[in-house]
């Protein structure tokens, strides 16, 4: 830790005994990026599940936007140490995604239009653990923070829930994805503190 | 290269700040001394970091102001100029809270290639500075040094900002460039001109580099500092102009100015 | 959309990893062939880490986290680093 710095207290926030170890409360939702925002039109939009044997499910915007949706409230956390409680999004869950898919791959990797990636195991992205978010905040969800759709997986850190979700691919291996490869821990448990290798 | 080139690993120091001078009525110069400071370049910058007492840090650039001492010996001072921006984390309590006698965390020099040295290899090429907002701040710093090594480089500096109340830096520069040893700047306003003056507002624009800047055959050394857009399109008419792009060197302060 | 800052902001960081500034490096982008001082480089500073990316083709050029008493540093994205080092 440096010196303090007399009289300097940041941007509002606090901590709270909700929050995970070294979070931070925060009003705002800071947007973190790693490269240019994509702008990916509904029009060309199209979410693919892609099975451990090569097996394709595809739906475009409209056959998306026809499934069930359901609205979960959930607290979400960065690994750069804000959190934010009881957002609200909009989207289909994993588990009706899910539905049709025969597999018995244990590893997902969910992937972005502009290329980023992050892996999970599948077992994380069921049981009402994930969603398909295309709503946040009772608005639709915007491109800075990952629209029109993303991967929303509150119970891990935030990295993990991918913005603008171009599909998941299912394996029996297990592949680091974009920031699990250069240092960052490989399942990401914010309870457990655990943001780097070796945490 | 001359000094401060090779340095060891860079870390965090702790200077004192020493005097703040106010330079508008949102930027504040901060002295800071620093003990065991190895010198720096002319165009470097610093890396400031805040902890408040829960631990929660954080950190912005900030380009270097000052000279090192007349070249000569290395002073163990650090100017920073510092824009206010009303949504910002950082430059707030730069430019409002720390007072003298303050600590103040930083780690540098940092940057070897947006410099001017008076010694290096090219350091008789005139030289082109485009300044927007308060992205003048390193390139204050390059004329100074200049000043300071006595070298009669012909300096030209085009330097934009909104209205003349943002101009930092307003009655030195016009001090420096009174003393007629090869220092123009031209000024460019993109809302208010100066009252009674007759300037029209607006960005800068490829006759306006034309007039105030080097022809090509000169080979100027080019360096323009700002906020992103600015840089990008100051830069892409250099190139329209015939300029060797190679030539260009460029900092961006980022859309927030980089400085928040 | 220029949301992104440049290759100078990495110099603190990579300035604790080597003795040397690397800002100044030329690499040439694995992606596109372009060549670029790390200083032109575009970066986007708001992430878990930081990205530097080709101006030419946005490519990842480089990339760097900082962790507890730890960085990583992956170089992938330039085909090779020429550093000017003082001295013959």
């Amino acid at each position: 830790m440096g010196i303090v710095s007399p009289g300097f207290s940041g941007r509002r926030r606090s901590a709270g005994e909700k929050l995970p170890p070294g979070q931070y409360l925060v009003t705002d939702f800071p947007v973190l990026s790693a490269g240019p925002t994509p702008r990916v039109d509904t029009g060309a939009w199209e979410l693919r599940i892609t099975t451990e044997t090569g097996q394709v499910h595809r739906w475009d915007w409209a056959a998306f936007r026809a499934l069930p949706a359901e609205e979960p409230a959930v607290d979400i956390h960065c690994v750069t140490k804000w959190s934010k409680l009881g957002t609200h999004w909009r989207g289909v869950s994993l588990d009706t995604l899910l539905a049709g898919v025969k597999t018995s791959a244990g590893f997902a990797t969910a992937k972005s239009y502009g290329g980023y990636t992050t892996n999970l195991p599948l077992a994380d992205l069921v049981d009402g653990q994930a969603w398909v978010a295309f709503g946040f905040g009772g608005k639709p969800l915007e491109a800075e923070h990952g629209g029109p759709a993303r991967l929303l997986v509150p119970h891990l850190y935030f990295w993990k829930s991918a913005k603008w979700l171009q599909g998941i691919d299912l394996s029996d291996h297990d592949t680091p994805g974009f920031w699990e490869s250069l240092g960052y821990h490989n399942y990401g448990d914010p309870w457990r503190e655990q943001r780097y290798w070796g945490d | 290269m001359a000094r401060a080139a090779v340095l060891g690993r860079l870390s965090w120091r702790v200077g004192t700040v020493t005097a703040l001078r106010d330079e508008t009525a949102t930027a504040r110069t901060i002295v800071i001394d620093v003990p065991g400071w190895p010198g720096h370049l002319a165009g470097q910058h610093v890396d400031v970091r805040l902890t408040a007492e829960d631990g929660y840090s954080a950190e912005r650039s900030y380009s270097i102001a000052s000279t090192p001492a007349n070249g000569q010996a290395t002073s163990q001072t650090v100017e920073l100029t510092v824009q206010r921006l009303a949504d910002g984390e950082v430059s707030p309590y730069l430019t409002q809270i720390l007072k003298v006698g303050y600590p103040l965390e930083l780690r540098g020099p940092i940057g070897g290639w947006f410099v001017w040295d008076p010694a290096g290899p090219r350091a008789a090429a005139p030289v082109l500075l485009v300044a927007g907002g308060s992205g003048v701040v390193p390139l204050m710093a390059m004329i100074r040094e200049r000043a300071a090594a006595g070298s009669r480089t012909p300096f030209r500096l085009i330097y934009s900002v909104r209205e003349p109340g943002a101009l930092l830096y307003a009655d030195e520069l016009a001090r420096r460039e009174q003393a007629g040893d090869g220092l123009e700047v031209r000024y460019v306003y993109t809302r208010t001109a100066p009252p009674g003056s007759g300037q029209p507002t607006g960005r800068i624009r490829a006759a306006l580099l034309a007039s105030a800047g080097w022809p090509p055959e000169r080979s100027p050394a080019m360096f323009a500092c700002g906020p992103t857009g600015f840089v990008e399109a100051a830069a892409d008419l250099l190139v329209h102009a015939g300029h060797n792009p190679g030539a260009i060197k460029t900092e961006r302060f980022g859309p927030s100015g980089g400085q928040s | 959309m220029s949301d992104y800052m440049d290759g100078n902001m990495l110099g603190g960081t990579l300035g604790e990893l080597f003795s040397m500034d690397v800002t100044g490096a030329t690499g040439t982008c694995v992606s596109c062939g372009a060549s670029w001082a790390i200083a032109q480089a575009r970066v986007y500073p708001h992430a878990p880490g930081m990205v530097a990316r080709c101006p030419a083709c946005d490519a990842v050029l480089l990339r760097l986290v900082r962790g507890p008493g730890r960085a990583w540093l992956d170089l992938r994205g330039v085909t090779c680093l020429q550093l000017a080092v003082p001295g013959p």
